[in-house]
């Protein structure tokens, strides 16, 4: 599903990381570790197809595979959590939005107030729509930058369930907290 | 048909984000509305329609620069163009459906203006309103590809006029001729040229606006 050899990205002079490695398929599961400012965020948007890399080889699935959650949730504020998850799923092409829409809300605590705006939920409750969105297509690669930020105890629970059930898929998780995730990882890439 | 659909659900977005937001349209009628009494009092009595013209066609560029200023302020502030980027839909749809907003939003000033401007000054002739039409097809094509580079910068407000204003030179041009000269059906078809051509550039240019490397 991923492959990357001698990866490299510098920003001009700046060297973000060098000589990365990786080979990711269906069931893997990559934990990406280090302290801030070493190349994750980085490394993440380049697995998501976002970033260029500035060297090596690197092989990704198409984007309609891939769903990206980053360290913010990625939501127009001023729509309603269906308003949001309608405009993704209308551009990722879901087929029988609706339906699935009700289910990631109802799923994610979030049915109640699918039509209030927001930009009035707390973080926490975003970072859970955020989830939605990355799911609503079904992606077959799944990368999460800092994915339990902001949950509380219900939420990371949640997200820990849902992580279980995506274990058939490729995912790639950055953390802070590799010990919340440590069971899923079949492969390690620590930054110094 | 899938192309039409997104399109109209990106510009559906942009419009329901002004309904709620209320930021962008009140800014530019006011904008426009406090430009032309300006021009009304610093222009000296006795002055001709074609020079009132052109100030009408100054203050519709600033307008149009005032809400090109504020077209990408969503995607912005909460790192939406990582999510659009990523979807799997042609990226040149996120370009036109934004463009078609902003046509929207600057229509709605112009209805304000164009009416004010004839109460001020003089009338607004037919081949008037039709240059205005015209012109705002390439306003907003331009203006709307300039305005996504210049989100994609660290200046981005010193950017976005630098970019915008030297590339509507000739709408300018060809707007104050069609409005204003004798011959006007060669300006007409100057401002036709002017959307085609930079509608089509825009439309192939934006993926590489929005793709970082």
């Amino acid at each position: 599903m991923v492959s990357a050899r001698n990866l490299s990205k510098r920003y001009g002079a700046k060297r973000v990381f060098d000589r990365v490695d990786l080979r990711l398929d269906r069931g893997g599961a990559l934990l990406v570790t280090g302290p801030n400012g070493s190349g994750k965020t980085t490394l993440l948007r380049i697995l998501a197809g976002l970033v260029a890399p500035s060297g090596g080889e690197l092989r990704l699935p198409d984007r309609a595979l891939v769903g990206y959650l980053g360290h913010e949730p990625l939501l127009y504020r001023e729509l309603t959590p269906l308003e949001n998850l309608h405009l993704f799923g209308r551009l990722y092409r879901v087929p029988e939005r609706g339906e699935r829409i009700g289910m990631l809300l109802e799923r994610f605590g979030l049915w109640e107030v699918r039509h209030e705006r927001v930009g009035t939920f707390s973080r926490g409750m975003q970072q859970r729509l955020g989830l939605c969105r990355v799911l609503l297509h079904d992606p077959q690669l799944v990368v999460l930058d800092e994915p339990f930020n902001a949950l509380d105890a219900a939420g990371a629970a949640l997200l820990d369930a849902t992580l279980e059930e995506l274990r058939d898929r490729a995912l790639v998780i950055a953390t802070h907290e590799p010990g919340r995730v440590e069971r899923l990882a079949t492969d390690r890439l620590a930054f110094a | 048909m899938g192309y039409a659909a997104d399109v109209a659900a990106l510009a559906r977005k942009d419009l329901l984000l002004e309904l709620r937001a209320k930021e962008t349209v009140p800014s530019m009628l006011l904008f426009v509305l406090a430009t032309l009494t300006v021009f009304h009092f610093a222009l000296p009595r006795g002055t001709g329609h074609v020079a009132a013209l052109g100030l009408l066609w100054v203050a519709l560029v600033f307008t149009a620069l005032l809400g090109l200023t504020r077209a990408f302020v969503p995607e912005r502030e909460q790192g939406l163009m990582d999510a659009l980027v990523l979807a799997p839909c042609d990226r040149s749809a996120i370009w036109l459906g934004k463009a078609l907003a902003v046509l929207a939003f600057l229509a709605l000033a112009e209805l304000v203006a164009l009416p004010a401007f004839g109460a001020f000054f003089s009338g607004v002739d037919g081949r008037t309103v039709g240059a205005v039409a015209l012109a705002d097809v390439g306003i907003c094509t331009v203006g709307t590809l300039t305005g996504a580079m210049a989100v994609a910068g660290r200046a981005r407000e010193l950017l976005l006029p630098l970019l915008f204003l030297p590339l509507v030179i000739p709408v300018v041009v060809g707007g104050v001729g069609a409005s204003a000269a004798g011959g006007s059906g060669r300006f007409f078809a100057f401002l036709a040229l002017y959307d085609a051509i930079f509608g089509l550039l825009a439309w192939a240019a934006f993926e590489y606006v929005v793709s970082e490397t």
